[in-house]
């Protein structure tokens, strides 16, 4: 099961660099804006994660 | 020759040369179309994150067992309608052809089942079928992929999805320059405002 999340780091990575790109044209801009999505893509994920394992706890 | 809006704070007008040719050529190749613009740095970035992703889905989605790049093929059959498709070919040239050719010849397949639509109207696997029972990847159905990879031809369905609509994102640079920011725009409205009151 924890092996699982390990395919979402390479998504997280690639669509954050990508969508990065297409709103700032300097490379150092691209990462530091990838990196700012990257941590919110995360964030975003690990909200919903919890949100459902409290979910699956209360119904088991 | 075009320029994309400037509207970013500090940035020189972007040179997108001919725009159609650069959206087709990023379409066809992701990072080609910014490769013919000059944005080589972009370009190198669009090819190799899309790229990247479609080729490990691809990958994910195959198996020497079942034949490689299952994950990616066109089908649009009775109880067989392969909507992901429709995402998958936002990377065009290495989908696109393929799985059309497959599609055309769909009893017999070519490089061992490779991007080519499964089987239908076959016995499902039994319960207790073991891999080595399975039909070679020209006859393999998919019910049989999913036996035999359990959960990483979803996986690579995914990844080459995800990969194309990326690539649809590439298109628009190339065609239209970065998207602003909304903060840049909000700042642009406040020094045009500004401009317009010291002019009047």
């Amino acid at each position: 099961m924890s092996s699982s999340f390990w395919f979402a780091l390479p998504l997280i990575v690639s669509v954050s660099l990508v969508y990065a790109a297409t709103r700032q044209e300097e490379v150092g801009a691209i990462l530091a804006h990838a990196f700012r999505v990257a941590v919110w893509i995360a964030g975003f994920m690990a909200l919903v994660f919890g949100l459902l394992y409290l979910v699956s706890m209360q119904v088991s | 020759m075009a320029e994309s809006n400037d509207s970013q704070s500090n940035v020189q007008p972007i040179q997108l040369r001919d725009p159609l040719v650069a959206g087709v050529l990023a379409w066809l190749i992701p990072g080609l179309g910014h490769f013919y613009q000059g944005r080589n740095a972009k370009g190198a970035l669009f090819a190799i994150c899309i790229m990247g992703t479609f080729l490990y889905g691809l990958y994910l989605g195959g198996s020497r067992d079942v034949g490689w790049g299952r994950a990616v093929y066109f089908s649009f059959r009775t109880n067989d309608w392969r909507l992901p498709w429709l995402c998958q070919i936002g990377v065009g040239f290495p989908t696109v052809p393929m799985t059309l050719l497959q599609w055309k010849l769909q009893d017999k397949p070519i490089l061992n089942g490779f991007m080519a639509p499964p089987a239908l109207h076959l016995p499902e696997p039994a319960d207790n079928a073991a891999p080595h029972e399975s039909p070679p990847p020209s006859r393999i159905s998919l019910a049989w992929i999913n036996r035999l990879l359990p959960h990483y031809f979803e996986m690579g369905t995914v990844y080459t999805m995800i990969a194309g609509l990326l690539n649809i994102l590439a298109v628009y640079d190339a065609c239209c320059g970065p998207v602003p920011a909304e903060s840049a725009k909000k700042k642009d409205e406040t020094r045009d405002s500004g401009k317009g009151e010291e002019k009047s």
